[in-house]
């Protein structure tokens, strides 16, 4: 395309772009022996699922599907699966700081070291939080909101596989070039042409502009879902706080997407066309690129967590079984974090030198958005008094959550200090930081919300054993890996670092590897309780819809729940709407089902996202004729769709009553 | 999806249709033209001998482009779907806002303290 990318890049052939055998890493042990195992697990993998026959469910019941409940089950899987991948990531780096002291260099060459740090920031957020994030959402909130879908089924599809094709661009990096060593913003000018010649920005690049795509597309499919498809009574006031997070959460990324988008189009422009929007000379500014990104990346970190504060007041209300305490100050503050959450970005670099007006402005800003975020703390604390608390797994979690989020809070706020700031920036205090929030806040809620929301997608609970060795696994685990840190941390030493020659630090990088490892086996018995739990599955079988007495519309239905979600559209009264059809002596309606009008499955997400990873593909490694190509055929493949009218059928009457009915005759 | 079918879902049809007519597009379209042109215009003819006052020209006729669009073309009002088009444009403009001045205060401090050589001196700074 430009002259200046061949000067830079090796060759290109017309044919292959950059891609030449040099391209996939023969001479590397460590990736080759990855690569040879995660061939023979998807060979494995691929051979066992012909093996049962099972291509044809997967392509009718789940890869084509357009029901919330299956693509909501979809996302968490990816996420789980990502969740490995970033693990592996974590535990290599664990391992390689623990070794590299003084005249041991550890097992990780630098630029291999560089990228396992960037792709597991990467991955982390944007393929695991992320997912889970949209998945938990996806699932729940049209049940709790009493709706049959979401606004729009079709695109909800291809959000998902717009997600899987990013992950799967970025999974490519590892056995086909490299990935970026960047650290996971890939700031400029370390990510420009000139001193990233290689593939691995582009990779970056890439897969979150395909994976972007999908994001932002959820975002508007849920603000809709949200806003004008709740059952009838269900005023804004009366709405589950998971599901007025979710709102929040969705405008947050409705407003944000858009900014890391643009900001990663300009650097593409700079890497692809000699534009110079970031590059040193020619009047361009690497410090707009940092402003710009994080403009998109504060609002982000409270894209993650807002849900995961819904998920929390759900489960604290029901297994306290009381309402949950200040509802609408909990609305206020979710509505005061989504506002704020834009005006604080710049405390991610109060060092670049903005001096003391500016920076005083976000520190202060900074601190005012913890008040919002402890007033939600007091509230669950509040709704646990004099409760009637029963300790499920989910609960254990939520106060793991509580004492942990606290602490990664505070060190939040010592940080939003400048003066503090300019010592610990870029620190491992800083890691340690964002680690404790957002494992103590995501990730505990998100194991959290899956043990809690399990029967319901199930129809069985989750083995409390296992859920108990995970949970204490993780806890202690975090507090080994992370704590040690901190300590590190305020003794300056700095972040993404691959070779030490302080030897008494060393006896910290090695308790923080035991808190890997420890996490480690709390993945692993995460894992175990999925396995226990399906073996187990008749003795822990719930067949009331209801297990865990529970407060909102989404356990009023079976487990797992039709199809179409509702018969009729519930109608609601009061906030917690089941709890009060409960108290009422609702009984489920026997006669008078109509057919429900339903949309039609259909393979157009997941054949316009693999256009859109071959585009992506083709583009890293400059095969311009395919880049076009795919791209062509995304565009034309879109307006074939439209034109597709066979998109919706009718459930009839019958079978409505016919499946309604089984669910009486078992709760009677 | 299923607007046009008689048993369509709960949610679909309580929004009264968006006001458009003819004329409305007409007035629309007319005034995006005369919008346009006139900056133009004063661009190719060097109408202003103040290159400045010709970006803050244009960019005021760019303002009114857009309250044009929105008005004739995406049908804004203070009613429309229960007053949610109101409150998300106003959500907009604040991000907007906030997004575009603070950049640029946040870049104006940047230049002034890490980059002297282009802005002439250190000790600028407010």
């Amino acid at each position: 395309m430009s002259s200046a990318v061949q000067t830079y890049s090796d060759t290109t052939s017309a044919v292959f772009g950059r891609l030449t055998w040099d391209s996939f890493p023969f001479h590397d042990p460590i990736i080759l022996g990855t690569f040879a195992v995660v061939a023979l697990g998807g060979l494995a993998l691929v051979a066992a699922l012909t093996r049962y026959k099972v291509w044809g469910y997967l392509w009718t019941e789940w890869f084509t599907s357009i029901d919330h409940k299956r693509i909501g089950v979809m996302y968490m899987i990816l996420g789980i699966i990502m969740l490995l991948r970033g693990f592996a990531d974590a535990i290599m780096m664990r391992l390689h700081q623990a070794m590299a002291f003084g005249d041991a260099t550890g097992y990780l060459p630098p630029h291999h070291y560089d990228q396992i740090f960037t792709a597991h920031g990467v991955i982390m957020i944007f393929f695991v939080a992320m997912p889970f994030v949209v998945g938990l959402m996806n699932y729940i909130v049209p049940l709790q909101i009493g709706a049959r879908d979401v606004a729009f089924p079709f695109l909800n599809n291809f959000s998902f596989w717009m997600t899987a094709s990013g992950a799967i661009l970025i999974m490519l990096s590892l056995f086909v070039g490299e990935f970026a060593k960047s650290g996971w913003l890939a700031y400029p000018p370390l990510t420009g042409i000139l001193q990233s010649p290689g593939v691995g920005v582009d990779y970056y690049i890439w897969s979150l502009q395909i994976a972007g795509v999908g994001t932002l597309l959820s975002g508007v499919n849920f603000v809709v879902t949200i806003v004008k498809m709740r059952a009838p009574g269900m005023t804004m006031m009366k709405m589950p706080v998971f599901t007025w997070t979710a709102l929040c959460t969705n405008i947050l990324i409705v407003a944000a997407f858009p900014i890391l988008t643009a900001v990663l189009a300009l650097l593409s422009l700079d890497r692809y066309m000699d534009f110079n929007f970031f590059t040193n000379d020619l009047g361009g500014n690497a410090m707009m690129y940092v402003n710009l990104i994080w403009i998109w990346g504060h609002p982000e970190v409270y894209i993650l967590i807002l849900p995961i504060f819904g998920v929390f007041s759900e489960i604290v209300s029901t297994y306290s079984g009381k309402r949950l305490f200040g509802y609408s100050s909990m609305v206020y503050a979710t509505v005061v974090i989504t506002v704020l959450s834009y005006l604080v970005w710049l405390h991610h670099f109060f060092t670049m030198g903005s001096g003391a007006t500016v920076n005083s402005f976000f520190g202060i800003t900074t601190m005012i958005i913890s008040i919002p975020t402890g007033a939600k703390i007091f509230n669950w604390l509040f709704t646990m008094y004099r409760g009637r608390i029963q300790f499920e797994v989910p609960m254990l979690w939520t106060v793991g959550f509580m004492v942990t989020f606290v602490i990664g809070g505070m060190t939040g706020v010592l940080l939003a200090v400048p003066p503090a700031d300019f010592v610990l920036h870029n620190s491992l205090f800083l890691i340690a930081h964002f680690h404790n929030v957002i494992i103590g806040g995501v990730v505990f809620g998100v194991f959290a919300a899956i043990t809690y929301w399990y029967p319901k997608v199930t129809g069985y609970k989750l083995d409390p054993f296992w859920g108990k060795c995970s949970f204490w696994f993780w806890l202690i685990g975090f507090y080994a890996a992370f704590m040690p840190l901190y300590v590190l941390g305020l003794m300056g030493v700095t972040r993404r670092m691959s070779h030490f020659e302080d030897m008494s630090l060393q006896i910290w990088f090695q308790v923080a590897a035991v808190g890997a490892f420890l996490i480690g086996l709390g993945i692993l018995c995460f894992l175990i309780q999925l396995y226990v739990s399906f073996k187990k599955r008749e003795s822990l079988r719930d067949e009331s819809g209801d297990p865990w007495n529970g407060r909102t519309l989404e356990w009023s239905t079976t487990s797992p729940p039709p199809q179409y979600n509702f018969a009729f559209t519930p109608q609601v009264h009061e906030n917690d709407a089941w709890w009060q059809m409960k108290q009422q002596g609702f009984q489920p309606p026997k006669e008078g089902f109509l057919p429900i009008h339903m949309p039609k499955n259909t393979a157009a997400g997941m054949v316009l996202a693999g256009l859109a990873t071959v585009f992506g593909f083709a583009m890293i490694w400059y095969v311009w004729w395919l880049a076009a190509a795919s791209f062509g055929a995304l565009i034309l493949g879109a307006i074939i769709h439209t034109f597709n009218y066979k998109r919706d059928y009718y459930i009839p009457a019958e079978d409505v009553a016919t499946v309604e009915n089984q669910r009486g005759e078992v709760l009677a | 999806m299923s607007d046009h079918h008689e048993h369509h879902g709960h949610h679909e049809h309580a929004e009264e249709a968006p006001h458009s007519s003819f004329k409305g597009y007409m007035i629309g379209f007319v005034a995006s033209v005369i919008l346009t042109a006139i900056p133009f215009w004063m661009v190719m003819s060097d109408v202003l001998d103040s290159r400045n006052a010709t970006i803050l020209i244009i960019l005021g006729f760019a303002v009114v482009q857009i309250v044009v669009h929105m008005i004739y073309f995406l049908h804004m009002d203070f009613q429309s779907q229960g007053g949610w088009t109101m409150l998300s444009l106003i959500f907009t403009v604040v991000l907007l806002f906030i997004t575009l001045f603070g950049s640029l205060w946040v870049m104006y401090h940047m230049n002034v303290n890490m980059m002297p050589s282009m802005m002439g001196g250190a000790d600028g700074m407010p």
